[in-house]
């Protein structure tokens, strides 16, 4: 039996040898991000500019967060992910378990005002593997249509069922709804992660998320709370802030946010340990968080940038028009009361803590 | 015994061939895999690799009070290399699930003995860190010392190793694995209920019904089974939620009042209708073939001899298609039993299983040895529960049609 038609043949035999050396050619990277109107966002704002500036082409593939993949690729010493955009807990913990390559913040370009790298990112935007990217914060938000009369304003509201009865969603993760609980629960900002470092503190929280328990919704995707606010599914719902400013501007949904005690946390970029191609993905880093790249994203997405020099830039939202600024969680307006997250802490206590939060759910 | 002949070894052989890719494909990605993760549970080398010679010095060390300074000496010394060569964060990771809040402790110190060039290394670390005057931080390092453990395996079934060797209880607010266990048994035991129950029937119409009528039931069953699961679980998830097309209906006809609407979905009670739902083709299709095999005329003499049609069915068809319940049920069981996504996705805060747990220790926390004696002890019970069927029912009896 013939299998292939013998014209084909040359023609699969030339397409192998172009894929055979085609590593001079110009090369691929692999990029991983979140997915999602925050993916698109990357995408457009400096995925496709990039690949026009330098030629070289760009796999995105989404993931959830998470070493997991990274740690089975560098274990295996079969690496295809180049460079992953990491929460900064993750970018730490993968520095010291040697799963990131360490990025000198010197090799970075300038800021948009010449202003150099070390000095135009701010404080917490570089650790030793990780390029901060960009300012994003876990807030509240409600539908408008949906809580008629007086509007919740504080986190206490949130927890305040007689005030607003109905249900709520969360992310099904003890970080941040512990913070959210003393909050509430009237603990000073500043004191919040010193009262969760006491076994007392932490007591308190969890007996704060357990007034509310039985009317919470818990998710896990970060597209679901927009979901669930449009359907009436929940009256609010924690969200990622810039998920819920798309479903504003782009679907115009009735959202509200509330930014009273947000928790304001910075993104990473990081270089998966050990690729073959680390000349190319420290290009991207470089190219990706600069001023110019941060900015257009921003102007896609409310994420603000890390560099002092990007938020200048930040104008407009390139579709919908609407100043960006009002919006961006770092906003002085915004962050009056706002809360930095407090990834040491965290890293140190997910382990115990999500045993715990597990036990209580299933109480 | 017969000693084969050439040609009977030759045949043998070549059978052997034949069966060699499948053989070979089997041990690579299920034997292999799984053998290499139930040695995870077990083997744990990463702190004993970074910190020999500390763990060997804790050896003499009683219990009570700091160790000794050459403890003190070794363990500096080790960290650093250890910061050098970027396994500290792994040995840090391990030390930390043992004594919460060690995490930053270990990889702080690591960091900052480069800077300290000489001893004395206990004032030294201690300044770095109050922790390293606490006897319970060298009790988690010898802990997580251990190259064998059973740590995981304890854990797996929510008890802890005390630092004076004895096995204790965990705390009240940690203690969960055993819960969930339990949970997936009940919860994976009331879904192959229920497909028995609403697959039995359905297997029963089809096997019956004529040719032309049997096969488009059979496309009915088998439409849901090739649509993708992620599909399925979401149109659960528009059918049940509060705001979703069955409360509507119910509202509409004024069943219940628009705030008193069900809460059928985030909870048990949408992953057993999601799950049920999900894994009823399972049910129906070893049913089906083993009751295509019942001749009809059975049920006739039943009749014929004087038996009432429920005395037909318990004394005559029942016991025939037992082999075919059990068959199903197993199925059901032992997939429910493993359920992953369609609880992540409906079963909200009561509706979590064992697996989802596994899921977490493998993605998020990364503690691999978990996760591993976690699916370890689940495998031994999936284990135990078919041999108890063997012996109650006899897998002999298990019939695909």
């Amino acid at each position: 039996m013939r299998l292939l038609p013998t014209s084909i043949v040359p023609a699969l035999l030339a397409a192998v040898s172009v894929a055979a050396c085609g590593s001079d050619a110009p090369q691929s990277i692999t990029t991983v991000s979140w997915g999602g109107s925050y993916g698109r966002a990357v995408n457009e704002g400096a995925n496709i500019p990039f690949t026009e500036a330098t030629g070289i082409r760009i796999e995105v593939e989404d993931y959830n967060g998470g070493l997991a993949q990274i740690r089975a690729q560098v274990d295996i010493g079969d690496i295809h992910w180049d460079v992953v955009d990491l929460e900064i807990a993750d970018a730490v913990r993968g520095c010291d378990e040697g799963l990131l390559e360490p990025i000198d913040v010197n090799s970075l370009p300038p800021g948009a005002d010449g202003t150099p790298a070390a000095e135009d990112f701010v404080a917490e935007g570089q650790t030793e593997c990780g390029v901060g990217n960009l300012y994003w914060s876990t807030v509240y938000a409600y539908n408008d249509e949906n809580i008629p009369g007086t509007k919740p304003a504080t986190m206490a509201d949130f927890f305040d069922l007689e005030a607003f009865p109905g249900r709520r969603g969360m992310r099904r993760v003890p970080q941040v709804n512990l913070e959210f609980a003393l909050i509430a629960d009237g603990v000073p900002l500043d004191q919040v992660y010193a009262t969760l470092d006491t076994p007392e503190g932490l007591d308190r929280a969890f007996a704060v998320l357990e007034t509310i328990k039985d009317e919470v919704i818990w998710w896990e995707a970060g597209a679901q709370p927009p979901q669930m606010l449009a359907d009436g599914e929940v009256i609010m719902s924690t969200a990622y802030n810039g998920r819920i400013f798309n479903a504003q501007v782009l679907e115009n949904q009735p959202f509200v946010i509330v930014w009273d005690g947000q928790l304001l946390d910075v993104g990473q970029v990081g270089i998966v340990a050990g690729t073959p191609r680390l000349a190319e993905a420290l290009e991207y880093v470089a190219f990706s968080t600069s001023a110019e790249s941060m900015a257009r994203i921003a102007r896609r997405i409310s994420y603000s940038p890390m560099r002092r020099s990007g938020m200048p830039l930040v104008t407009t939202h390139v579709v919908a028009g609407v100043e960006m600024e009002p919006h961006m969680p770092a906003s002085p307006a915004n962050s009056a009361r706002a809360l930095r997250y407090d990834w040491s802490w965290w890293v140190d206590h997910q382990d115990e803590l999500n045993e715990r939060f597990s036990a209580w759910l299933a109480r | 015994m017969k000693v084969p002949v050439a040609h009977e070894r030759r045949a043998q052989l070549r059978a052997l061939g034949l069966v060699a890719p499948l053989l070979i494909f089997i041990g690579v990605t299920f034997i292999a895999p799984l053998a290499t993760m139930l040695t995870r549970s077990v083997h744990d080398p990463v702190v004993a690799d970074a910190l020999p010679e500390t763990l060997a010095l804790l050896e003499a060390w009683d219990g009570t009070g700091t160790p000794p300074e050459a403890v003190y000496a070794a363990a500096a010394r080790e960290l650093e290399r250890a910061a050098a060569e970027r396994t500290v964060g792994q040995v840090a990771g391990r030390v930390n699930r043992v004594q919460g809040g060690l995490r930053s402790v270990v990889t702080g110190t690591a960091r900052d003995l480069g800077d300290i060039g000489q001893g004395p290394w206990r004032e030294a670390m201690t300044a770095i860190d109050e922790a390293w005057a606490d006897p319970a931080t060298w009790h988690a390092i010898r802990t997580t010392g251990e190259r064998f453990t059973a740590r995981h395996y304890l854990n797996a079934v929510d008890l802890q190793r005390l630092p004076d060797g004895s096995v204790a209880s965990q705390p009240e607010e940690r203690r969960i694995y055993l819960r969930l266990f339990l949970r997936t048994l009940m919860v994976s035991g009331v879904i192959t209920l229920l497909c028995l129950l609403l697959g039995y029937p359905i297997a029963h119409l089809i096997a019956r019904a004529p040719p032309h009528r049997a096969n488009l039931l059979l496309v009915l069953v088998l439409v849901p089974f090739w649509t993708s699961l992620l599909v399925r679980t979401t149109a659960w998830i528009v059918l049940l939620q509060t705001q979703g097309v069955l409360n509507d209906i119910l509202v509409a006809m004024g069943l219940v009042s628009d705030d008193g609407r069900l809460a059928m979905v985030y909870n048990m009670t949408g992953t057993i209708v999601a799950m049920t739902h999900v894994l009823l083709p399972f049910m129906v299709l070893p049913l089906y073939s083993v009751m295509r095999g019942i001749p009809s005329t059975h049920m006739n003499a039943a009749a014929s001899l004087g038996a009432t049609p429920l005395q037909a069915f318990l004394r005559v068809y029942w016991p025939q298609s037992l082999p075919g319940v059990g068959a199903g049920a197993l199925l059901v069981f032992i997939l429910a039993i493993g359920y992953y996504i369609t609880p992540a996705l409906v079963g909200g805060s009561d509706g979590q299983l064992i697996s989802n747990m596994i899921a977490y220790h493998m993605q998020t926390s990364l503690n691999w040895g978990l996760a591993a004696a976690l699916g370890g002890v689940l495998l031994a019970g999936v284990l135990l529960l078919y041999a108890l069927y063997d012996r109650l029912v006899g897998v002999e009896r298990m019939g695909l049609g």
